[in-house]
This record gives C-alpha cells, sequence and structure tokens, in this order.
C-alpha cells in the first residue's frame, strides 16, 4: 500500500506549482479587464446587505436578542450572507467544475483529484478575501473583533467544504444529467430563505423552529452569527455534524467519480 | 531494446443506457439490463520500443484519436491496460487548458506547470518556448488577439519545450504555415534522432513514410496490420480505394528482396506484365542512365467487358515517395468499350531525367482519371530500376534539371560597399 503511494505522492507533489498557479489564473481570469477586480466579489453580499437593511432594519433591529451594538441587523445579516456565499459559492463551483474543465480533462493528463483541490484553493481566498473586506466594513460600523474571532478560519473551512463536497457530487452527475446545473441554483434560492439569514430564528412562530433543525446550512449560518455578532462560541457539536456531513459527500462524491471515471472524458 | 509503452488487450466502450434510472441504478450498484457496449476499439495488443517511431494509420474513425488518447492518459479503458514506462507528453490537440484572456507568456507559463514542471524550471525554458514560437513581441498580449496560426506556434512550441521519453502527436504536423510545419517537423524529428519515442497519426504518406520505422494500420477498431511503413502505406491506399466494393480485393506479397508489395482491384482486367526497356534497342533493362529513352511496357488482359480502361503509372523513389505519375485519361488515350479476352500492350516512352538511385514504378489500371472509384488492378513495385550518373556532371537530388549558365560581369561599383 505504502510502497504504491509513494511515487502517486510524489506524482502529485510534481504538479504543485501547476495548482498555484491555476489557483492564480482562476482568481485573475474572473476579473480579467476589470478595472476593480476582486472588490466585485463583496459588492454582490454588500448590495443585498444594504437593500434589507434599508428595508429592514427598522423593523427588525428591535427584535435581535441579546446584542448591543446600533447596528445588530446589518452585522447579523452579513455574518449570515458570509457563511452563505462561501458555502453556495463553493457549492457552485464544484458543480461546474467537471464541464467547464471539460477541455482540459480530454486533453491534458493530469491528476484529476488536482481539480478539486484548486477549486477549494480558489474558493478559499475569494473566501479569505470576502471576510477581510467586511471585517473592514464591521470596524467602520464600531462592531469589534474578540477572542471568538479565531473561529472564523475553521467556520470558513467548513464552509467551503460542505459547499465544495455537495457541488462535485452533483457536478458529476451534471456531466451527464445537464438539467442538474440548471435546477441546482432554483433549490439553493428556496434553501437561502429557509435559512435564518435575512430573518432570525426568534421572530417566527415556535410551531415552526423544529422544520429548521433539519437544515444544515442554518446551523453553519448560526455559527457564522455566533461568532460574529454575539461573540460567543459556536456550537462545537453543530459543526462536528456539518463536518461529517461535508465528509460523507465527499466520500460519496469519491466513489461516484470511481464508478463513472472511465465515461466522464466520452460525456464532456 | 526495452518496451516504453506496453498496450495489453486494451479496449474502449461507448456505453449507453436505455434511461436515465438505469444509469443511476449503475452508480449505486443496483443490477441494470439493456445497457450496451458499443466497442471503438478492442482486444489491442503491440508494444512501442525505446527510440522507436511509430506510426499510426486508419480511416476516419477507425479509433486513432481514442487509442492515442488512452495511451496519453486522458481517455480511460474500458477494458484492459496501458503500460508506461516513462514520461510521456502528447500533443493532441492545439492550445489545449489556454486562456484567451492571458499573454502568451503566461498561458506559456502555465502549459509547463500543468506539465508538472517546478516554477523554476518553466521560468528556465520560457526563453527558449518564446525564442521557438517566433510570435515577436505578441508573446506579451493576450492571447485572445493572436491568429490560430500563431496560437499554435506557442501550443507547439510549449508542448516541445522539454525533450520528453515519448512524443504522441496527433495530426499537429498539419498545422500552421508552411515554415512552421517544416520548423515543427524538423523539431519533431530531432527529437527522435536525441532518443525520443515517437506515436504519431497523420494522414500525410510522407511525413509517416519519412520519420517512421513501424506503421500500425488500424481497422474497425482492431490492429489489422504492422510493420514496414512503405508496405502498410501501400496497402491503406489499395485498401482505401474502392471502399465498398464487394469484388475489390487487397493482397500483399513479399517480392525476393524481402520488399512488400501490394496488389489490388476487382480484376475485370489485370496487369499481365510491366518491364521496363531500352527504347533504342527494345532491350529489357534494369539499369538506366541519366537521360537515356526509356519504354515502360504494360501488358494487360481483359476478363470482362469494361465501359473505360485507363492506365496509369507512378515512378516512386526509395523512400515510395512520388516523382513522377500520370496516366492514359491524362494523355487523352481512354480506351472505351474493351472487350473480355483482349490483351492491350501500352508502351509508354519517356526520357530518363532522373537523379541517381533506385526506383520502382507502381502501375494500375481503373476506369476514371484516379484509381479511387473503379480500380480493376493496381500493383506497387511492379517493376524496379536502377539509374546511375555515366556520362552527365555530377548533380544532386531525383529530378535531372540540367541548366545553362551566363555570368554576366558589370564593372565593380564604388562607393557600395555591399
Amino acid at each position: 500500500m505504502i510502497q504504491r503511494a509513494i511515487p502517486v505522492a510524489r506524482y502529485w507533489w510534481s504538479y504543485r506549482f501547476f495548482v498555484h498557479s491555476a489557483i492564480r489564473n482562476d482568481l485573475r481570469a474572473r476579473y480579467a479587464r476589470s478595472k476593480l477586480g476582486l472588490l466585485w466579489a463583496l459588492v454582490q453580499p454588500l448590495a443585498m446587505v444594504l437593500i434589507y437593511t434599508l428595508i429592514l432594519s427598522h423593523l427588525l433591529s428591535a427584535k435581535l436578542p441579546a446584542t448591543n451594538t446600533v447596528y445588530a441587523y446589518p452585522i447579523y445579516l452579513m455574518s449570515g450572507m458570509l457563511g452563505w456565499t462561501l458555502f453556495s459559492e463553493a457549492l457552485m463551483r464544484g458543480l461546474g467544475i467537471f464541464v467547464e474543465q471539460g477541455e482540459l480533462i480530454k486533453k491534458v493528463a493530469f491528476p484529476r483529484a488536482l481539480l478539486p483541490v484548486i477549486a477549494f484553493g480558489s474558493a478559499t481566498i475569494n473566501g479569505a478575501a470576502l471576510l477581510s473586506m467586511m471585517l473592514a466594513v464591521f470596524l467602520f460600523l464600531g462592531h469589534w473583533p474578540d477572542i471568538h474571532y479565531l473561529w472564523l478560519p475553521v467556520l470558513i473551512v467548513l464552509a467551503l467544504w460542505l459547499g465544495l463536497s455537495i457541488g462535485l457530487l452533483f457536478g458529476l452527475m451534471n456531466v451527464f444529467f445537464r438539467d442538474i446545473h440548471q435546477a441546482v441554483p432554483v433549490v439553493l434560492q428556496f434553501l437561502f430563505w429557509l435559512t435564518p439569514i435575512v430573518y432570525a430564528l426568534p421572530m417566527l412562530p415556535p410551531d415552526y423552529h423544529g422544520y429548521f433543525a433539519w437544515n444544515p446550512v442554518a446551523k453553519l449560518t448560526a455559527a457564522f452569527q455566533d461568532v460574529i455578532l454575539y461573540q460567543s462560541n459556536p456550537a462545537e457539536w453543530h459543526l462536528l455534524m456539518l463536518g461529517g456531513i461535508a465528509l460523507a459527500f465527499t466520500i460519496l462524491s469519491a466513489g461516484l467519480y470511481l464508478r463513472v471515471k472511465h465515461e466522464l472524458a466520452d460525456h464532456l | 531494446m526495452s518496451v516504453l509503452i506496453n498496450v495489453e488487450n486494451l479496449g474502449k466502450a461507448f456505453r449507453t443506457y436505455p434511461s436515465a434510472s438505469q444509469r443511476i441504478r449503475s452508480w449505486i450498484g443496483l443490477p441494470t439490463h439493456g445497457i450496451k457496449d458499443l466497442w471503438v476499439l478492442r482486444h489491442l495488443n503491440f508494444q512501442v520500443y525505446a527510440g522507436e517511431a511509430v506510426g499510426l494509420v486508419g480511416e476516419n474513425g477507425a479509433g486513432k484519436s481514442t487509442l492515442l488518447k488512452m495511451i496519453a492518459g486522458t481517455l480511460a479503458p474500458t477494458e484492459g491496460r496501458v503500460q508506461l514506462l516513462g514520461e510521456v507528453r502528447a500533443i493532441l490537440e492545439l492550445g489545449m487548458g489556454f486562456n484567451g484572456e492571458f499573454t502568451g507568456r503566461e498561458n506559456a507559463r502555465h502549459g509547463l506547470s500543468m506539465m508538472g514542471m517546478s516554477a523554476e524550471e518553466a521560468e528556465a525554458l520560457l526563453p527558449e518556448v518564446e525564442a521557438f514560437a517566433e510570435v515577436g513581441e505578441y508573446f506579451d498580449r493576450p492571447l485572445r488577439t493572436y491568429s490560430s496560426g500563431m496560437q499554435m506556434r506557442v501550443t507547439f512550441a510549449v508542448a516541445t519545450a522539454r525533450r520528453p521519453q515519448v512524443l504522441i502527436v496527433d495530426e499537429a504536423l498539419a498545422v500552421g504555415d508552411a515554415y512552421f510545419q517544416h520548423k515543427s517537423f524538423e523539431k519533431i524529428r530531432e527529437m527522435q534522432q536525441a532518443g525520443t519515442t515517437l506515436l504519431i497519426v497523420s494522414h500525410d504518406r510522407g511525413a509517416i513514410q519519412r520519420i517512421c520505422d513501424r506503421v500500425i494500420l488500424l481497422e474497425n477498431g482492431q490492429v489489422s496490420r504492422e510493420g514496414d511503413p512503405e508496405a502498410i502505406m501501400d496497402y491503406y491506399n489499395a485498401m482505401l480505394a474502392n471502399k465498398g466494393n464487394q469484388k475489390h480485393k487487397v493482397e500483399s506479397e513479399q517480392l525476393d528482396d524481402g520488399r512488400i508489395a501490394t496488389t489490388s482491384g476487382t480484376g475485370e482486367a489485370t496487369i499481365h506484365s510491366v518491364s521496363l526497356h531500352s527504347a533504342e534497342t527494345g532491350e529489357p533493362i534494369e539499369i538506366a542512365t541519366v537521360g537515356q529513352e526509356l519504354e515502360l511496357r504494360v501488358q494487360l488482359h481483359i476478363h470482362e467487358a469494361i465501359d473505360q480502361l485507363v492506365v496509369g503509372y507512378v515512378i516512386k523513389d526509395r523512400l515510395r515517395q512520388d516523382v513522377f505519375g500520370t496516366n492514359t485519361h491524362h494523355l487523352d488515350q481512354v480506351l472505351d468499350n474493351v472487350q473480355a479476352g483482349q490483351a492491350p500492350c501500352y508502351r509508354f516512352r519517356f526520357n530518363c531525367n532522373l537523379g541517381e538511385g533506385s526506383y520502382s514504378f507502381s502501375v494500375a489500371a481503373h476506369a476514371d482519371d484516379t484509381h479511387v472509384r473503379h480500380n480493376y488492378h493496381w500493383k506497387d513495385l511492379a517493376c524496379t530500376f536502377e539509374v546511375v550518373n555515366a556520362n552527365k556532371k555530377r548533380f544532386l537530388g531525383v529530378a535531372w534539371v540540367p541548366p545553362t549558365l551566363v555570368i554576366e560581369q558589370s564593372a565593380p561599383q564604388t562607393g557600395d560597399a555591399q
């Protein structure tokens, strides 16, 4: 086993510059020929935050429990949005990866397992940029970071991993059934509104609260809200559960990949 | 010689599922029915040895590109395996993985990384890539501003930046302008001489014969023949002619000198004998001198009545490249309504304006201006002869094109150092 693994590992290691180069190209290609570049990654979620704040802030801020800042609602919204954006972008990335990289997969021999690594790498950098810009906004609003922010790297990795692992599974299926790429954004839209991001759970009638226990993404966004707004520790066992789900999807994706890899390139 | 590529019982099938649900069942391991395998290639077995240049030929759809992709590792085999015992580089299709927004240099750097190079190795090779691609200052402009020929130059330069142990080339020889085609061909040849093993798919007979030691012919997804490039290419050409004609047969026979001659045809008319004579004396000859007047005699036997009869020949050099060819259609002497039992003899007279070396005649009897549509009989290596230079000044090449020369002496000009 080990004897077989060493040459494979060495082969993969020889591609480290490729991973580096591909991540850099990926980030650059997204914003090629745009002057503001990476800033655009922030504009979309910020615009949404701005809209909801303007519309809903006064209606809702009084109802957000246990907060001591006047900007509680925008911060609540932004922390939830941060978790959601990381998750959904990673998911969409995984979903599209095989079809988008089809030409490369068909024409160039390289370790295929590096594709998710590249996607994870560029999503991490994007996520870190998004986080730092949001932190700047929080500072501007007078909301200072504290020790609990140390959870953020863990949460970011978790959000990306969860999104990517689910995305990869559907991305593989999407190679054979292209409807999936159309269907997933619709499902995501429902999921967004089924997750307490724009609203807070205590605002809803208690009868409905039970349903939200079934939504793992709600646990993810809640963790971001806990850490950033409430400045408390997230529920550790929620994080473990999310990690378990991500691991399960990773194993499922890898299993499906092994099953379809001999015909994958034929359908790209 | 050590084996570099070992192809073992290799097969590729494109799997079709009767419905989406059957495909999903196969994913989760449930029993399925109605799944059909369409075999593109099956039961392939061959080896490629270190330092060899192997050509792959076959009609469109014979599975050449599929085979190359499996060897290159971009397509997974359905059964069997490909063992690679060296570093393999493939030029399958040009422009792989490049991004139009980035400059040639950036794309080249990324392309090198895609071959598993480190940043330092890639950086060290970039000047060579730039020099070989010869796109000038465009190298630092976005790829989308390139012409397709320029993109091709950069891709080729990247793919061949470092000499691999095995180079796989799919039709890449026929792209770009004549200058770069020549240059890339030379580059491939250089690599071969330095020890790179080549595996080439090309429809260019000349390229295959100039570069390959061995040719593998794929037919209906299987290796139908392999061996000496000339013999296989002759056989392949004969096979291509008259596709779909049931009566059309292709045969190869080994001559006394070990060379393999291909004959093919439907057999309404057969070439009975082909001989070369001195036009002056009528004596049969095997050695001709440069400039000598010669006569090629082609004796036919007609077995069935045919509407139209055209007889033609091609003089080929040692490498079986065409030197000169013509036929009675071009000579305006087509015979119509030829009856069974007739035995026309054709005498072609010409001057032997050829350079020194060994030549052969391929002779054919067919219905139209080419042998492609209806070929009665085609015979390669029908007659061979040697050309020696007995009484002419020394010259180079396969053609004798003697010039007359005048040297004009003008008064030396002053003030012009050039």
